[in-house]
């Protein structure tokens, strides 16, 4: 089963390197990652998410927890949370086929950030799932280039 | 006297050297060494050593550390010279563990620095509390692959608690006194500083002493103090209720001061206690209710007792594999577990417990005793039959022969030496022995690298424990592999005229290869032959050692007794047989109980 976890480490040089040896090291496999300062330029959020169960997740957590740059470790999974990624995406586009793939761009509520003679590129967000199936209904018009970030999630406010 | 002068004309050579190179030229180096008096990086790390409390360093000096070495010829501290960093590393280490302090040593950078990575790891694996320094490159220079650079931070990331690369000279003293609190409290282990030789040089205003009574706080650094009053509880009443409970004590015991709790409740409750390796001293090996140590070599008792317990009391243990032979779901399997450690992470890593008690063993221990009732008497009566008709039936025994018996060294070396005396190791069948035959009365000594296994550590461990104890008797037990691995230490043994007396098992192979390639490789042996090994004897004293053979067995108490009459270090070459083999053994894949008992 897949895993977020939300880890807060110092944002200083050589802490990813810290995190990801212990991953590596331990033989955890990391799904994704990834990381940015916080509204504290002295902490950063690494969002990792990493497969195991619940023995296995249980040590990634504590092994976390002993890294003296670790200062948080949440595992978001127990949580209701929104997560999304964000991908952009080239297609190749033809005189015949803009429309078509304009009109699926509307459905997946993407946007187009670059509009050119052949191709366009597209941004769409939203959780895995949604990402991978607007992957599936480009693929036919031809991806030129494909860049995608790792996943990253809020804990729902309380109802 | 005559070693005096010679240091004094030498210092007195540098001085002249260093006077004639800031005369004529103005390098790098005449720059950084011209500020006398001016108050410096490295004038600081000195200044909070001693804040520290730290009395010995044990380092080597090269080109990144100058500043540091300049500093050191002004301070209180005194500092050990080995002859090779790794050494430094391994006495430093065993100082902290017989000392039950912190260790502190230096490098240079580059290979300064890579010669103490197996030391370090050495640490980590048996949670050493130590503070390893290191020189490096001048920042403008550093990752640009330059002379004597090594990312040093970056190779021993996986074998620290942590480490600090220093950037600005005016955190020195927030990242030592940092870096002495991170190794030495929770679950100890080794924190490394790596400071460029231009920080060292840099100068900044004079800190003021630190105010002891306020407490170093670092915000993402917590341990653990008092376990939870529930789980307490719970582990009082499955001590009750049980019928035939084990104690599995480890290295947490002696690193957390229990052994006296440990021993008070073991004679409450009455209870059998086996040891891991580091376990052993954490209660008298010689205690009435001490099975010996459980696992690979363990006694045949204390197997037995750990596979047919219905209660496992497990204190600062990690049920590594050489104790659980990697068969976790047939080690212990119908007992409660009750397992105390003071880190969270090692509680169900191996095996999940019934009760985790997260916090430090002599404070949990503490509680359980005082949950329990005064006296239980002799319970648990058909428990402790079953258990003194295995010892009876399989007691650690040997063949007396013509030909001198490891275990007969050793009973005699214990024998004559008291049990009041440090034993520490090197790695391998001498090890082994040293673990079932020493009488170890008390905590802290017994040294010996137990998670790592690093040949070559012995010569150096006995040097940091003499050093540590100058009052005890200090004996090396090792092997003619293991010390060749760290031999050139005879000179530092020499230079500090430190008396111990060193006993070599020498049986002109690597035993401890040699054993398993005999039961597991079908007596394929390859490689294990020592050809060519020197005459240690000669060697010693070369080194201006006194050096005894000893072949037959009645020459052992003699020369035990002539070795401990001699004010300086002594070395006594026993002539073993090859043949010998650690009985019992566990072989891979097969469960503690099933282990080959021989005889």
């Amino acid at each position: 089963m897949l895993h977020t976890l939300a880890v807060l480490v110092e944002n200083n040089p050589g802490v990813l390197a810290r995190v990801s040896g212990l991953f590596a090291r331990r033989a955890y496999n990391i799904y994704s990652l990834t990381v940015c300062q916080t509204e504290n330029p002295d902490l950063s959020l690494m969002t990792i998410v990493v497969e195991g169960d619940t023995q296995v997740i249980q040590q990634v957590m504590k092994q976390l927890h002993k890294l003296v740059v670790v200062h948080k470790v949440t595992n978001l999974s127990n949580e209701s949370i929104v997560d999304r990624e964000l991908a952009l995406i080239r297609v190749k586009v033809r005189a015949e086929t803009r429309m078509e793939v304009l009109q699926i761009v509307d459905i997946f509520r993407g946007r187009v950030v670059d509009l050119g003679r052949n191709s366009l590129s597209i941004e769409v967000t939203g959780d895995e799932e949604k990402i991978d199936a607007f992957i599936r209904a480009m693929k036919p018009f031809g991806i030129l280039e494909l860049v995608r970030t790792g996943r990253i999630a809020i804990v729902r406010s309380e109802s | 006297m005559q070693e005096n002068n010679t240091d004094e004309q030498i210092l007195d050579e540098y001085d002249n050297s260093r006077k004639l190179s800031t005369k004529q030229s103005v390098t790098a180096e005449s720059f950084t060494l011209a500020q006398d008096g001016k108050y410096n990086g490295a004038k600081c790390v000195l200044q909070m050593l001693e804040e520290q409390g730290v009395e010995i360093i044990f380092g080597y000096p090269g080109g990144a550390v100058l500043p540091l070495y300049d500093a050191l010829r002004d301070s209180s501290i005194r500092h050990v010279l080995p002859r090779h960093e790794q050494g430094g590393v391994h006495a430093a280490d065993a100082y902290a563990r017989a000392g039950g302090r912190v260790g502190v040593c230096l490098a240079t950078s580059g290979p300064g620095a890579a010669n103490l990575v197996t030391g370090i790891a050495n640490a980590y694996m048996d949670s050493v509390p130590l503070v390893a320094i290191t020189g490096q490159v001048t920042t403008n220079l550093l990752g640009s692959d330059c002379f004597q650079e090594v990312d040093i931070t970056g190779i021993t990331m996986p074998v620290t608690k942590h480490a600090y690369l220093v950037k600005n000279v005016n955190d020195i003293p927030r990242i030592i006194r940092e870096a002495f609190h991170i190794a030495g409290t929770g679950r100890p282990g080794p924190v490394l500083i790596d400071i460029p030789r231009d920080i060292q040089a840099a100068l900044l205003p004079q800190p003021e002493p630190a105010d002891k009574n306020q407490r170093i706080h670092i915000k993402s650094y917590r341990y653990f103090g008092k376990g939870n009053a529930g789980q307490i509880d719970e582990a009082v009443k499955a001590l009750k209720a049980c019928r035939k409970p084990v104690v599995y004590a480890g290295g947490g015991i002696i690193t957390s001061g229990a052994g006296t709790v440990l021993t008070q409740l073991v004679d409450t409750l009455n209870l059998p206690i086996v040891t891991t390796l580091m376990g052993i001293g954490s209660i008298d090996t010689g205690h009435p209710n001490s099975l010996g140590m459980v696992g690979m070599h363990g006694t045949a008792t204390a197997n037995f007792a750990v596979t047919d317990c219905d209660l496992l009391l497990a204190v600062g243990v990690r049920f590594d594999d050489r104790v659980t032979s990697g068969l976790h779901h047939r080690f212990a399997a119908n007992a409660t577990i009750i397992h105390i450690d003071i880190d969270p992470a090692e509680i169900g890593k191996v095996i999940i417990p019934d009760i985790p008690i997260v916090g430090d063993a002599r404070l949990i221990l503490e509680d359980i005793l005082s949950g329990l009732p005064s006296q239980t008497g002799n319970r648990e009566q058909t428990w402790w039959e079953t258990i003194r008709a295995w010892q009876q039936e399989h007691p650690l025994r040997y063949e007396p022969s013509e030909r001198l018996n490891p275990q007969h060294v050793l009973e005699t070396m214990v024998r004559i030496g008291g049990p009041d005396a440090i034993v520490t190791t090197d790695v391998g069948q001498h090890q082994m022995w040293a673990a079932q035959f020493c009488r170890i009365r008390h905590p802290r000594h017994f040294i010996t690298s137990a998670g790592l296994g690093t040949m070559g550590f012995g010569l150096p461990a006995a040097i940091g424990a003499q050093l540590a104890c100058p009052e005890k008797t200090v004996f090396l037990v090792t092997g003619d592999g293991s010390l060749q691995m760290t031999i050139q230490e005879l000179a530092t043994t020499r230079q500090n005229n430190l008396p111990i007396k060193i006993v070599l098992m020498n049986n002109g192979v690597l035993g401890m290869v040699r054993q398993l390639q005999k039961y597991l490789n079908d007596e394929r042996f390859n490689q294990i032959q020592l050809q060519a090994n020197p005459d240690f004897v000669k060697v010693a004293e070369a080194y201006g050692i006194k050096g005894i053979r000893v072949e037959k067995p009645a020459e052992m108490g003699p020369a035990i007794t002539a070795a401990l009459a001699e004010e300086g270090p002594v070395l006594i070459d026993c002539l073993i047989s090859p043949d010998e083999v650690v009985l019992p053994m566990v072989p891979p894949g097969k469960a503690i109980h099933e282990m080959l008992l021989g005889g």
